[in-house]
């Protein structure tokens, strides 16, 4: 059984991460970051069959894609806290030199990135590669991805989902970031996309609902109920519903803190709301 | 001088086609994507015998694209297969993100490529595909002239860690390279000595240079045919040996003059050794229907076109 409150306690521990890394550049993504990281936590510590050491084909392990790759400060930090890489590297997130891209690369070696992402749409794709040369591979691990609801206008993703239910990609699990805000505004406001559950239904996916996408349990249940639907011919979509800007009051229901860094002041307030738990890098 | 002929013809696309099959034979990592066009690309042998590793994805290049990228994760080598146009311009964002920027294993073999591809006219004939590919850093951009030589790169670029774009074409063409060669990526090949004017060709316009070097000849003039096949990286040493020779050179390609090989070779000719430069090319214009002889005659890209911009070359020396 995993141990709750070791989660939320590094859950706590990475919303610090996210603002002190985009507060110390005064740039980077903390609102989409805050809302997943009861997700990210969930995925790294307890769902994934992870190997502990990281080479890019991955081979007898389960693997992530992150397609919504501006919010990269959420990996970077739970990648760290999992020991892809020391924590203290969390200190030249966007830097000169950085192995810590403003999105996530494969091109600065940064153990645990496994393709390059930011320019949207493309990671289900990839995912789908990656999960079809599994099946090749007679390596019966799983394959999952994450995407920004905002993200699902960009049309590549339309091929992908017609394509992965065509084939019977089922070692996919792919999860969308329910939100319901993207840069300039309300999903809703800016393109209205209709129910995202009966798309994907009329796909042909299976699709899980995680209502509270920011309780570590409802994540870790329905993330356990996803991965017992591997395997049965469908590819399998998991709707996260969270908030952006989770647990930083003054950030959460709200686009504004998209791609915008606390100040000096907010950055103290957000803190306060969030006590060390693991020690800051 | 070293005269080239010729007994058959083929497509460039069918060289792909048999040297993807062959690899189905030898490298069990190699799989295979289409979007639509098994049988313009010639994939139909690979797929008979490997139907496991073949992933017909539907008309869909972008995600064509993503899934090749995927798929090295893993250990596999994809080549994907449509045309010029759906392999370059329609995906680039996809290219660049996701394959080359990602430093992925993937090979993005490109049929119909250029004016030759005919009637079906300008949506369809990409004249830009050179210049967008060799932009992308650490993209290797090869573009052979005739059935063996696609053939022996389609082999040879399996054996090479990293993306590569392979430019072929659809009509049948003179085949004058020899079935047994070995394909070296970024080594230009003399074709024949001269000293006179050095003509770099690549793709459909290599026979067309060697054509015109025997016109060339009968009229007096000794023209040293370079085929460059590989656009990226560049033979850089092979072009200076030459026109330190030759001291002019005249440079054709069924592409845009901008973007291409001719500009390719000018840069290294700028910071190298000035020297003048003809560009047998198409002059920044989108193409239309038409046969292909009659195509790239009017656009000034055979034989006739090389002959006379070499002597115009000449007259700059």
């Amino acid at each position: 059984m995993p141990n709750i409150k070791e989660l939320e306690d590094l859950t706590t521990q990475v919303r610090r991460d996210i603002l002190r890394m985009v507060h110390k550049v005064n740039s980077g993504h903390p609102g989409g970051s805050l809302g997943c990281a009861e997700f990210f936590v969930s995925l790294y510590k307890e769902i994934m069959d992870r190997n502990d050491h990281f080479d890019m084909d991955g081979k007898g392990e389960d693997l992530f894609f992150l397609s919504n790759g501006h919010i990269s400060p959420v990996y970077y930090s739970v990648l760290a806290r999992s020991g892809y890489f020391s924590v203290d590297e969390l200190n030249t997130f966007r830097l000169l030199d950085s192995r810590l891209q403003g999105h996530p690369t494969t091109h600065e070696g940064l153990p645990g990135i496994r393709i390059a992402s930011g320019s949207l749409g493309q990671g289900m794709s990839v995912a789908i590669g990656a999960a079809q040369a599994k099946k090749l591979n007679n390596d019966n691990h799983l394959v999952y991805s994450l995407h920004g609801d905002g993200e699902l206008q960009e049309g590549q993703n339309w091929e992908a989902i017609m394509y992965a239910s065509a084939k019977k990609v089922d070692n996919l699990i792919s999860t969308i970031d329910l939100n319901g805000q993207q840069i300039d505004g309300s999903t809703d406001d800016v393109l209205p996309m209709g129910s995202i559950k009966g798309k994907f239904e009329a796909f042909g996916w299976t699709v899980v609902d995680i209502e509270e996408g920011n309780n570590i349990e409802a994540v870790l249940k329905g993330m356990a109920e996803a991965k017992s639907l591997a395997g049965k011919g469908k590819p399998i979509c998991v709707l996260l519903k969270t908030v952006m800007g989770n647990g930083i009051d003054f950030m959460m229901h709200t686009h504004a803190w998209h791609g915008k860094a606390p100040n000096d002041e907010q950055l103290a307030i957000g803190l306060a709301q969030n006590a060390e738990t693991l020690g800051d890098y | 001088m070293k005269t080239y002929t010729y007994t058959d013809k083929k497509d460039t696309r069918s060289g792909f086609g048999a040297g993807l099959a062959e690899l189905g034979r030898t490298n069990p990592n190699v799989v295979a994507l289409c979007a639509d066009l098994i049988g313009s690309l010639k994939m139909n042998e690979f797929i008979d015998e490997n139907p496991e590793r073949f992933f017909q994805i539907g008309i869909a290049e972008a995600n064509m694209m993503g899934i090749a990228a995927g798929l090295t994760i893993g250990g596999k080598i994809p080549f994907t297969g449509t045309f010029a146009n759906f392999s370059t311009g329609r995906v680039y964002d996809q290219i660049r993100q996701s394959i080359a920027y990602s430093g992925k294993n993937v090979k993005i073999c490109a049929s119909h490529a250029g004016l030759t591809l005919g009637e079906d006219g300008a949506t369809h004939q990409i004249l830009e595909d050179i210049g967008l590919m060799k932009m992308l850093p650490g993209m290797v951009v090869i573009n052979p002239c005739d059935y063996n030589q696609t053939k022996a790169a389609t082999i040879a670029i399996a054996d090479y860690d990293g993306p590569v774009y392979l430019r072929f074409g659809r009509p049948s063409v003179p085949i004058f390279t020899p079935a047994d060669q070995k394909f070296e990526i970024g080594k230009a090949i003399k074709f024949t000595e001269g000293s006179d004017v050095t003509i770099v060709a690549t793709g459909h316009l290599v026979w067309e240079a060697l054509e015109a070097s025997k016109a060339l000849h009968e009229a007096g003039i000794s023209a040293e045919v370079i085929n460059i096949h590989t656009i990226k990286p560049l033979d850089e040493e092979a072009i200076l040996a030459s026109i330190e020779k030759t001291g002019c050179i005249v440079t054709a390609e069924e592409h845009n003059h901008l973007g291409g090989l001719g500009e390719s070779v000018a840069r290294v000719l700028a910071q190298h050794r000035p020297t003048p430069q003809e560009f047998v090319a198409t002059n920044d214009t989108f193409g239309e229907s038409g046969t292909p002889a009659q195509l790239m005659d009017k656009y000034g890209l055979n034989s006739d076109a090389i002959q006379k911009a070499v002597k115009t070359v000449l007259k700059r020396k």
